[in-house]
């Protein structure tokens, strides 16, 4: 059938599954909103407060569905705006289609208005981007960009079409959803070492990241973590894939990882690398890190290999095809002495105390745990409570713990929530945030308003921009600039102004009954927790440093 | 000028002769830290690509970090590194110098020993054009040294496997 561009565009989207986007209409997109706005019964369109929360939205949709998060701009500002969220998606490999529609071609590189080059704004933050030119090409190019997004180390991709594009017609016609594409089976040969590798050490240790949920590896990686006797620990973006309390979690890994996945790590003689890449974050002394180890890195991106640390092995492949080789190639150990000296270090490790009358971040995190359980999803910010809620989730599945681990963008919750919410309504959503992070997004109350969102967020008052406060304190003499800035939002008042609910949580029991009362009303709550400004994120190790520099109670700190 | 080829690294890769296909991948050896010593990109008898020669400088670690980002692109269809000895490379050169009517003949001896040649003359300047591996251009130039320079220009280093083969390192599909 003759469609416009437009329509072919919004026709590619549904068939290849889509059936929520996010974004945000203008000038350049006129078109393309008039084809949707046709289709509104097969495909959902979300509007967003601002571009920057669709991206975000988009971003939190793929990471607790597993699907690909689709968002919209119009040309110029609406693209820009859409950078940070492209970002934050790109550096954590989140699949992701973002559709920034520009000037007709006739008006492109004449400084037209609201004319922007995304296409080259976002080459550095993309898996692949196109400026289509032509109608002819523009579905199979979606299609193609589908493909790219969702295969091998997934990513985000951005498609620019010009509004001549969308206004021209073309013959379309439907195809099924594009599949993901597999890599090849990982090398037998490869496997079988890396089998023996696992077999014959005697002090192994796993560390699995975000690799393992984008490969949906997590009753895998339980298996191997079982079988083979192994303790394991994770990256902030792993956090989830094997379930809190498991008698051979150790924890996360890395600056605010616990004492005893650190330790594990400076002591192993064998480190299985399973989807991580070994960030400045995980790998803080990137020529100290597992000294003792040889290095076993499973990854589905061979430039991980050997990027950042020199492994002794690379397997590439798909975790879960890895895994499913190598589980039948691995032996049963008791590795006794090695649990004995990992379990005998817990007791050194850091552990929070509560004071009485006083709110402090683990006990947060403890009453979501206890009121919400396993049904939640958590959403985070970036900045102290980031650490703290990956720290005292007790996460027990993957894709139930979603933040900002790469880029780290502080504004990236609100947004992610919403999106999360869309994509699993059935989840309990709890955004938790500080109240630096969420003074850059909390305009997006007004999206969850106007959908009814039951989206939780709890605020983290600590009335300092707390991990800048953190290293001001530690390093920088105290010197608090700009970290204190004064604000005395009223957040009760505010979203009661965007139409939600607002409550104060400044005990450990009013924060509970707030919880539960905000879990049995419609629409989105805000419950402001205040805590103190100088709680420390610990465990600690300083960048550069290694787990010798590593501190672990307050004490320790002055 | 002459560091640059103390030890270079030639890298050849086909990729899809799309817009924007250039900048994307220089873009990326700028966004991680790469050198490029020199680059050129032209079309190739395959009308679907183009082929980008990069001249580049690095220990083996960096080289293969090169290797494995460039092959990993979408529009990147096969990467190789140019080993020496396996590999014709070659660099075009292009100079205008100052030569008074004196001086002619002993430039034209000079051009004779680089199999250079004398594109055009007047009355005081002349046009040198000439093709050898880097190092043979650098040594011209050199010799050159004595007579001004007015402007120069030099194509970057392009390269072709020696035998009957085409490119080696077919990356295959996996969009890594």
């Amino acid at each position: 059938m003759l469609l416009t561009g437009a329509e072919i565009a919004s026709e590619v989207l549904i068939e290849q599954g889509v059936t929520d986007i996010f974004g945000y209409p203008g000038g350049a997109a006129l078109n393309l909103y008039d084809a949707l706005y046709d289709r509104q019964d097969r495909i959902h369109h979300h509007i967003t407060a601002h571009e920057q929360g669709a991206s975000h939205a988009a971003d939190g949709y793929a990471r607790s569905t597993g699907k690909v998060g689709v968002c919209i701009s119009t040309s110029g500002p609406g693209a820009t705006n859409l950078v940070t969220g492209i970002a934050t998606a790109y550096m954590d490999s989140i699949p992701m289609i973002a559709i920034t529609c520009n000037v007709a071609q006739s008006l492109i590189g004449k400084d037209s208005f609201q004319e922007v080059f995304i296409t080259g704004v976002t080459m550095p933050i993309t898996k692949y981007n196109v400026g289509i030119r032509s109608v002819n090409d523009l579905a199979d190019t979606i299609r193609e960009c589908f493909r790219i997004a969702k295969s091998g180390r997934k990513g985000p991709v951005l498609i620019d079409i010009p509004k001549d594009v969308l206004l021209a017609k073309c013959e379309y016609t439907p195809a099924e959803p594009i599949k993901t594409e597999m890599p090849a089976k990982p090398d037998p040969a490869l496997i079988a070492e890396a089998a023996k590798m696992i077999n014959a050490a005697e002090r192994p240790v796993l560390c699995f990241g975000g690799g393992a949920i984008s490969a949906d590896a997590s009753k895998q990686i339980a298996s191997l973590i079982a079988d083979g006797h192994i303790p394991a620990c994770h990256t902030i973006m792993g956090t989830g894939v094997v379930s809190f309390g498991d008698e051979h979690d150790l924890g996360m890994v890395g600056m605010h990882g616990s004492l005893i996945a650190n330790e594990a790590i400076a002591e192993a003689d064998l480190l299985i690398a399973a989807g991580i890449r070994f960030s400045d974050r995980v790998a803080l002394n990137t020529g100290k890190f597992a000294p003792n180890a040889k290095i076993l890195q499973f990854d589905i991106d061979p430039s991980e290999n050997s990027k950042n640390i020199n492994v002794t092995s690379f397997v590439y492949g798909d975790l879960k095809d890895c895994l499913n080789e190598l589980l039948p190639l691995i032996e049963k150990k008791e590795r006794k002495e090695w649990f004995a000296r990992l379990n005998g270090l817990r007791e050194k490790d850091y552990y929070p105390k509560s004071i009485p009358g006083q709110l402090r971040p683990h006990e947060i995190m403890e009453i979501i745990g206890e009121v919400v359980g396993e049904d939640a999803v958590i959403v985070t910010d970036v900045g102290q409570h980031q650490m703290w809620a990956a720290q005292y989730c007790k996460a027990t599945r993957p894709r139930g713990f979603i933040t900002s681990g790469g880029l780290g963008t502080m504004g990236f919750g609100y947004g992610a929530a919403i999106g999360t919410k869309f994509g699993v309504p059935e989840a309990k959503v709890i955004h938790i945030t500080g109240d630096g992070s969420f003074h850059m997004n909390m305009n997006e109350a007004c999206t969850a308003v106007s959908n009814d969102l039951q989206v939780i967020t709890v605020i983290m008052d600590n009335k300092v921009l707390g991990m800048v406060h953190q290293w001001q304190n530690l390093f920088f003499n105290q010197h608090y600039m700009e970290t204190e800035p004064g604000r005395r939002t009223d957040y009760k008042k505010v979203i009661e102004g965007f139409g939600g609910h607002g409550f104060e949580g400044d005990t450990p029991e009013n924060f509970r009954k707030a919880l539960e009362e905000a879990l049995t009303i419609q629409g989105p709550s805000w419950i402001r927790c205040p805590i103190d400004p100088d709680e420390f994120v610990l465990p600690m190790i300083p960048a550069g440093k290694t787990v010798e520099d590593i501190v672990v109670s307050e004490e320790d700190l002055y | 000028m002459a560091d640059t080829y103390t030890n270079p690294t030639v890298i050849v890769m086909i990729v899809e002769d799309n817009p924007n296909v250039l900048s994307r991948i220089s873009l990326m050896f700028g966004q991680r830290g790469f050198n490029i010593d020199t680059i050129t990109a032209s079309h190739t008898h395959d009308d679907r690509f183009t082929r980008i020669t990069i001249t580049t400088h690095g220990d083996q670690d960096v080289i293969d970090r090169i290797v494995r980002q460039t092959q990993k692109m979408v529009e990147v269809h096969k990467v190789a590194v140019q080993t020496a000895g396996t590999h014709i490379e070659r660099e075009l050169l292009l100079a205008k110098i100052e030569v008074n009517t004196e001086d002619r003949s002993s430039v034209r001896e000079i051009c004779e020993i680089y199999h250079a040649d004398i594109v055009e003359m007047t009355r005081t300047s002349m046009i040198l054009e000439m093709t050898g591996k880097p190092p043979r251009v650098d040594a011209f130039l050199e010799v050159l040294e004595p007579y001004p320079m007015i402007e120069m220009t030099r194509t970057g280093v392009t390269a072709i496997d020696r035998g009957p083969e085409p490119l080696k390192y077919d990356k295959g599909r996996t969009y890594a």
